[in-house]
């Protein structure tokens, strides 16, 4: 679904990654893990085609993520949730239906509400952004990345900023997307308790490296890995020296 | 070195300089006693290991001691995180001809006004090809805020100025016997140039900030890049509708402008130099053709639709969260001013070279 070779990104002259090389199948779910600023956003800002490479290639369903007027073919959760303030939650959710969609209005309403209650906001359509929780806004983001049905999800930082029983809800909507449509998912996250709940697959970055320093299902790094960097992201307990 | 007591910030902070004193000379080994301790806050202990810092920097050998209990985890607390590599490598030091050539760089492209045009352009003819992409939906509505929301300032600022004018015009011409020219004066000046100008900077204050914030804002919260994500091109959904709404409201503003400036000029023609309401009209009717309130509309058309290219520009152009947003809406009045003065500029040289 995702292949990625060579890639090196970062602002202006900054490179922040340099030669990453990994591969994302179809139907995973894709955790791309690190500290804070180690790079985990840019990258992700990478994949979906808003920032051009320094060198390297990206390649999502065959082609580079290119950002251009048209359906688009992968749903985004940015880290605020980036709902449109003069929207309602019911007018953000169905831009991209009216957008891109022949349905009529009747139609789009009722996928609207469909959409709304699977994140759990139901009876909340004429609801202002500025009126909710930053995870109310969150699952509405969610809502909306989902509108379309599209067969790649990218989620940045989903669960930071939500309570632990709305963290382990969007776990549960997530993995039986993820099942039921075969989903693939990319989550940018350092949230442990996510990774180990939904991740089939994961890398992980670190800022000194300036790359990937593990490789593999999560559990298996936690249990198997003799780097100090990922053993102490894992545990938790010690900074490495 | 013998601590004792509550070492609190508040307290301690003041006899700081005192205690450091006492440090000076450096003795060769020298232990802060804590034993004896009973309390200290986040700020004491900062202060206490910044002192220690000194100590050693000056060459003794210095150890804290005797901590216990509160004192000591607290201690620990403070004292236990290893300085980050990135913190510790300070920033290179860089001559002042490359900081200016690095200034002048980031100043290029964080304005980002070429590809911003050529970005425009790419929408616009993607816009006419296919009217149906434009967002029309948020026409009305940006029209209703930047247009009727902003009659009265317009109208209260334009008839003010009409008034002046007229002041101005009376005092001087009173003196010659020539009281009726006041309303050529008034008319021809308001119309030409004072209404439009007047208006435009009425719309950069008010419309342009606006815009420029509100991109800002939806920049720096990431909605822009949802808007890319969603398919949708943030020209043709965001810059267009608000080009389009400063372009038509503009000149509709204007004529109001130029109706309620003549006002003022006739209420001190009334009532300071005695002309009759009717005397008055007459003359302006006169003195006023066609062409001069339609050049001072055609140009107000061309200040709306600069105010909103410029403030949709800075906007789409900001970053660096609240501050940006700021930034980029002092940067969007600032040049909108100094755009609509080049522009009446260079109008005012066209309309002479042809006659106008």
């Amino acid at each position: 679904m995702i292949e990625v070779e060579e890639l090196t990104i970062g602002y202006g002259e900054r490179v922040v990654l340099e030669r990453l090389d990994f591969t994302i199948q179809a139907g995973q779910v894709f955790a791309i893990l690190g500290g804070s600023g180690c790079g985990k956003s840019t990258l992700l800002r990478h994949l979906i085609g808003l920032e051009t490479p320094m060198g390297g290639t990206i390649h999502v369903a065959g082609a580079p993520p290119v950002q251009d007027t048209g359906p688009p073919k992968y749903g985004v959760l940015f880290q605020s949730g980036a709902l449109f303030g003069s929207m309602t939650l019911a007018q953000n959710v169905a831009l991209p239906l009216r957008t891109w969609s022949s349905l009529d209005a009747a139609a789009i309403d009722t996928i609207v509400r469909a959409k709304l209650r699977l994140v759990g906001l139901e009876g909340f359509e004429n609801h202002m952004p500025s009126e909710l929780s930053g995870g109310m806004k969150k699952r509405a983001g969610i809502a909306r990345a989902l509108a379309l049905d599209p067969p790649l999800l990218f989620l940045d930082e989903p669960s930071a900023g939500l309570d632990p029983v709305s963290s382990v809800e969007l776990d549960q909507l997530l993995l039986t997307l993820n099942h039921s449509l075969g989903m693939t998912t990319v989550i940018v996250t350092h949230e442990l308790q996510s990774i180990f709940a939904v991740a089939d697959a994961c890398i992980m970055l670190d800022r000194g490296a300036r790359g990937i320093i593990a490789r593999g299902h999560p559990a298996t790094l936690r249990d198997q890995s003799d780097d100090p960097r990922v053993r102490a992201f894992f545990n938790r307990l010690a900074r490495p020296t | 070195m013998r601590f004792v007591g509550e070492l609190h910030f508040g307290s301690c902070f003041s006899a700081w300089d005192e205690v450091r004193r006492l440090l000076q000379p450096s003795a060769p080994h020298l232990d802060f006693d804590l034993s004896q301790v009973a309390g200290l806050d986040g700020g004491a202990t900062a202060l206490l290991l910044e002192l220690r810092a000194e100590a050693i920097a000056a060459g003794s050998k210095t150890e804290i001691v005797g901590a216990t209990g509160r004192v000591r985890s607290l201690l620990e607390l403070y004292g236990a995180h290893p300085q980050r590599p990135s913190l510790q490598a300070p920033p290179a030091q860089i001559g002042i001809l490359d900081q200016i050539g690095r200034e002048t760089l980031s100043l290029v492209n964080e304005s980002n006004t070429l590809d911003f045009i050529g970005d425009a352009v790419i929408a616009t003819t993607q816009a006419i090809r296919s009217p149906s992409r434009v967002n029309w939906r948020d026409l009305p509505r940006l029209m209703e805020r930047a247009g009727a929301d902003g009659i009265p300032i317009v109208l209260m600022i334009n008839f003010l100025v009409g008034l002046v004018t007229g002041f101005q015009a009376a005092l001087q011409l009173k003196q010659f016997g020539a009281n009726i020219f006041v309303a050529d004066l008034v008319g021809l000046s308001v119309t030409r140039e004072l209404a439009p100008l007047m208006t435009a900077i009425i719309i950069a204050g008010r419309s342009g900030a606006a815009f420029s914030a509100e991109l800002g804002t939806m920049r720096v919260s990431e909605e822009i890049d949802a808007l890319r994500t969603l398919g949708l091109d943030p020209y043709q959904f965001l810059v267009f509708p608000r080009v389009l709404a400063l372009t038509f409201v503009a000149p509709l503003l204007t004529i109001l402008a130029d109706v309620i400036g003549i006002a003022g000029g006739l209420l001190v023609a009334m009532f300071s130099l005695d002309l009759t309401f009717h005397s008055y009209i007459v003359e302006t009717e006169k003195a006023l053709d066609l062409w001069d309130v339609f050049s001072g509309i055609l140009k107000s058309g061309v200040f709306g639709f600069t105010v909103a290219l410029i403030a949709c520009q800075r906007g789409l152009a900001t970053s660096g969260g609240a501050e940006g947003v700021g930034r980029s809406t002092t940067s969007a009045v600032v040049t909108s001013l100094f755009a609509i003065v080049v522009i009446d500029a260079i109008f005012t040289v066209i309309f002479h070279v042809f006659g106008g």
